[in-house]
C-alpha cells in the first residue's frame, strides 16, 4: 500500500512546486535577468566598506546584543511563573493546561518582525519596541520548555520534601528547582542566541538595532557598506553562538 | 577528617564565590544593555500602558445581537486574506522544496564520513553562510535584484533553507550505514552512485522529517516577507498597521495565528507517520 501511494505522494509534491514556480512567476528569463544584477551588486559589494560610519555601526551592534538580552531577561521573568500553569504536575486540571498551552504556541505563531511592526507602531521607534517584540513570542517558547523541564523532574524529591513537612512552595523550591534549573539556564542561552539573529533585522521595521542601518544602505544603494554590515551581523552571531556554547557546556557539568 | 571537611568548606565557599561573581557579572551586564538599549523605567512604564491602549483598539466592536454581521465587518476582506495566505504556504512550501533540494545536493559532500577533508570543509563554510545571513537580508536584496514580489521571497527562503537543512542531511547521512556504501563500491559504481544508492535510502526518514520542519518555519518567515515587499499576507498586514486600520490587524494576525498552527499540526500528524513507517521498517 505504502508503495503504491509514495510515486503518487512525490508527482503531487512536484505539481505543487510547479504551481509555485508558476504562481511567483519564476520564468527563466526573469531570473537570468535577476541573476545578472545580483552579480553586478555582488561586485558592487566589493570591498566591504564601513563608509566612515563604523563608531555608529558599533554601537548598532550594541544595541542588538543588548535588545535580544533584554528580551531574553523580560521573557524568562514572564515565562517563569507562567510555566507552573503549564505543567501537568503542578496544575492537575487538563482542560486548564490544555487552553495554556495553546496560547504559548499561539504567541510563537507569529513572527517577532511582526510584532515589532506592531509595537513601533504603538510605542514609537527605537529599541524598546524591540525588546517588547523579541520577548513576546519567547515567552510562549520559554513558558512551554520550562513547564516540559518541571514535567520532566523526578517525582520523588518533590514527596520527599513533602514528607518532611515542607508546604507546596517549599516542594517547587527545593524539590523541583534544582532539577529543572540546568535545562532552563541552556534554553535560555540558546533563546539569547536566537534573539540575536532575530534582533539584527528588526530595525528594518525601525525597531532599533543595525537592521536600521541596514536597510537605509540598501535603500541608498551602498553596496559595499551593506557588506560590511552584514559581516559584522556574521562576526557577531559567531562570538555569541561560541560563548554560549561555552557556558552551556560549563552549566552541564557543573 | 578533618581534612576533608575543611576541603568540603573551602570548595563551598569557592563555590559561593563563584555564584557571588557570576551574579555581579549578570548584573552589570544588566546594567550596560539597559544602557545601551536606552531603557529607562520611566519610558518603559509609560510604554505599557501605550501598547496596551493600542491592542484594545484591534480588538474589534462585537454585540451579541448582531454578532453574525459584526463579525463579517471585522473579516470584511476575508477572501482576499484567505488568498494571500495561501499564497503565503505556497511560498513557504516552493522555498522549502528548492532549498531542500539545493541542501541535499551540498549535504553529501558535507558528511564527514563520505567525503574527503576538503569537500567538507568547503561544502560546510557554503552551508554555514546560508544559514547565518537571516532570510530577510536575502530578500532585502532579492526584492533588490529580482524585483518586488514572491519570487525574492521564495529565493529568499529557499537560500537560507538550504544552509540550515544542509547541515542538518550531512548529520543524517553520518548517521547511515557505511557497509552499503561499501557494497555500492566494491560492485564498481562511482561516488554519485553510491551516495544515491546506499546513504539516500537510509537517510530518507530523517530528510524528510527535517524538511517538514523547515516548511513550518517557513510559512511562518513568509509570513512577514511582506513586510519588505517580497510577497504573500505580510505586504497586507503592512498597510494596514501603517493606515492605522486597527480592527483588521488582529484580524489578520487571527489568520495568519490559524494557518501556522495547522501547518505545524498537519506536519506533526505527517512527521508522526513517516517516522512510525520506519519504526515499522526496522521491526
Amino acid at each position: 500500500m505504502t508503495l503504491s501511494r509514495t510515486p503518487l505522494l512525490f508527482a503531487g509534491g512536484l505539481l505543487l512546486l510547479a504551481l509555485g514556480l508558476w504562481r511567483v512567476d519564476a520564468s527563466p528569463a526573469r531570473l537570468l535577468d535577476g541573476l545578472g544584477k545580483l552579480g553586478w551588486l555582488v561586485t558592487l559589494m566589493w570591498p566591504p566598506s564601513p563608509g566612515g560610519a563604523l563608531r555608529d555601526l558599533l554601537e548598532a551592534l550594541a544595541e542588538t546584543v543588548a535588545m535580544a538580552f533584554l528580551g531574553t531577561l523580560l521573557a524568562a521573568l514572564v515565562a517563569l511563573p507562567l510555566c507552573f500553569l503549564g505543567a501537568g504536575n503542578v496544575i492537575a486540571s487538563t482542560l486548564l493546561r490544555f487552553t495554556v498551552r495553546r496560547s504559548y504556541d499561539g504567541l510563537r505563531a507569529v513572527d517577532s518582525l511582526v510584532w515589532a511592526l506592531i509595537f513601533v507602531s504603538a510605542v514609537g521607534m527605537g529599541p524598546f519596541a524591540g525588546i517588547l517584540a523579541l520577548a513576546l513570542p519567547d515567552i510562549g517558547l520559554l513558558a512551554k520548555i520550562f513547564s516540559e523541564a518541571i514535567e520532566s523532574a523526578d517525582r520523588r524529591q518533590v514527596e520527599g520534601v513533602r514528607a518532611s513537612g515542607g508546604s507546596r512552595l517549599h516542594a517547587i523550591r527545593y524539590g523541583l528547582v534544582p532539577q529543572a534549573a540546568p535545562v532552563m539556564l541552556s534554553q535560555l542561552l540558546y533563546t539569547f542566541e536566537s534573539n540575536t539573529r532575530s534582533a539584527t533585522i528588526l530595525g528594518v521595521v525601525g525597531a532599533g538595532g543595525i537592521g536600521l542601518a541596514l536597510g537605509d544602505r540598501i535603500r541608498l544603494n551602498n553596496w559595499d557598506e551593506v557588506a560590511f554590515i552584514v559581516l559584522l551581523i556574521l562576526v557577531t552571531v559567531a562570538i555569541i553562538d561560541w560563548g554560549s556554547r561555552r557556558l552551556r557546556l560549563r552549566l552541564i557539568r557543573a | 577528617m578533618a581534612l576533608a571537611t575543611a576541603d568540603w568548606a573551602a570548595r563551598s565557599r569557592a563555590r559561593s564565590l563563584r555564584a557571588l561573581a557570576g551574579t555581579l557579572v549578570f548584573l552589570a551586564a544588566i546594567a550596560v544593555a539597559g544602557q545601551v538599549g536606552q531603557v529607562d523605567f520611566g519610558r518603559l512604564l509609560a510604554g505599557l500602558p501605550m501598547a496596551a491602549d493600542y491592542i484594545g483598539r484591534t480588538l474589534p466592536v462585537l454585540r451579541a445581537e448582531t454578532l453574525g454581521a459584526d463579525i463579517a465587518e471585522w473579516f470584511w476582506g476575508f477572501d482576499l486574506w484567505v488568498g494571500l495566505l495561501l499564497d503565503t504556504i505556497l511560498i513557504g512550501y516552493t522555498g522549502t522544496v528548492l532549498g531542500g533540494a539545493a541542501g541535499l545536493l551540498l549535504s553529501f559532500p558535507a558528511a564527514t564520513t563520505l567525503a574527503p577533508r576538503w569537500a567538507v570543509e568547503l561544502s560546510r563554510r557554503v552551508l554555514e553562510f546560508a544559514r547565518t545571513v537571516p532570510t530577510l537580508v536575502f530578500a532585502l536584496i532579492f526584492v533588490y535584484a529580482f524585483g518586488l514580489g514572491p519570487l525574492a521571497g521564495v529565493l529568499a527562503i529557499a537560500l537560507h533553507s538550504m544552509g540550515a537543512l544542509g547541515k542538518l542531511f550531512a548529520e543524517v547521512h553520518e548517521n547511515a550505514d557505511l557497509r552499503t556504501v561499501d557494497a555500492v563500491r566494491a560492485t564498481g559504481g562511482s561516488w554519485t552512485q553510491a551516495m544515491r544508492y546506499g546513504v539516500l535510502p537510509q537517510s530518507v526518514p530523517g530528510v524528510l522529517s527535517f524538511g517538514l520542519l523547515r516548511f513550518e518555519i517557513n510559512v511562518r518567515e513568509a509570513s512577514v516577507l511582506g513586510l519588505v515587499g517580497a510577497g504573500g499576507i505580510g505586504e497586507e498586514l503592512y498597510l494596514s498597521v501603517r493606515q492605522f486600520e486597527y480592527p483588521d490587524i488582529s484580524a489578520i494576525l487571527l489568520l495568519i495565528l490559524a494557518t501556522v498552527m495547522l501547518i505545524d499540526q498537519i506536519c506533526t500528524w505527517l512527521r508522526h507517520r513517516i517516522l512510525g513507517v520506519e519504526a515499522l521498517r526496522v521491526a
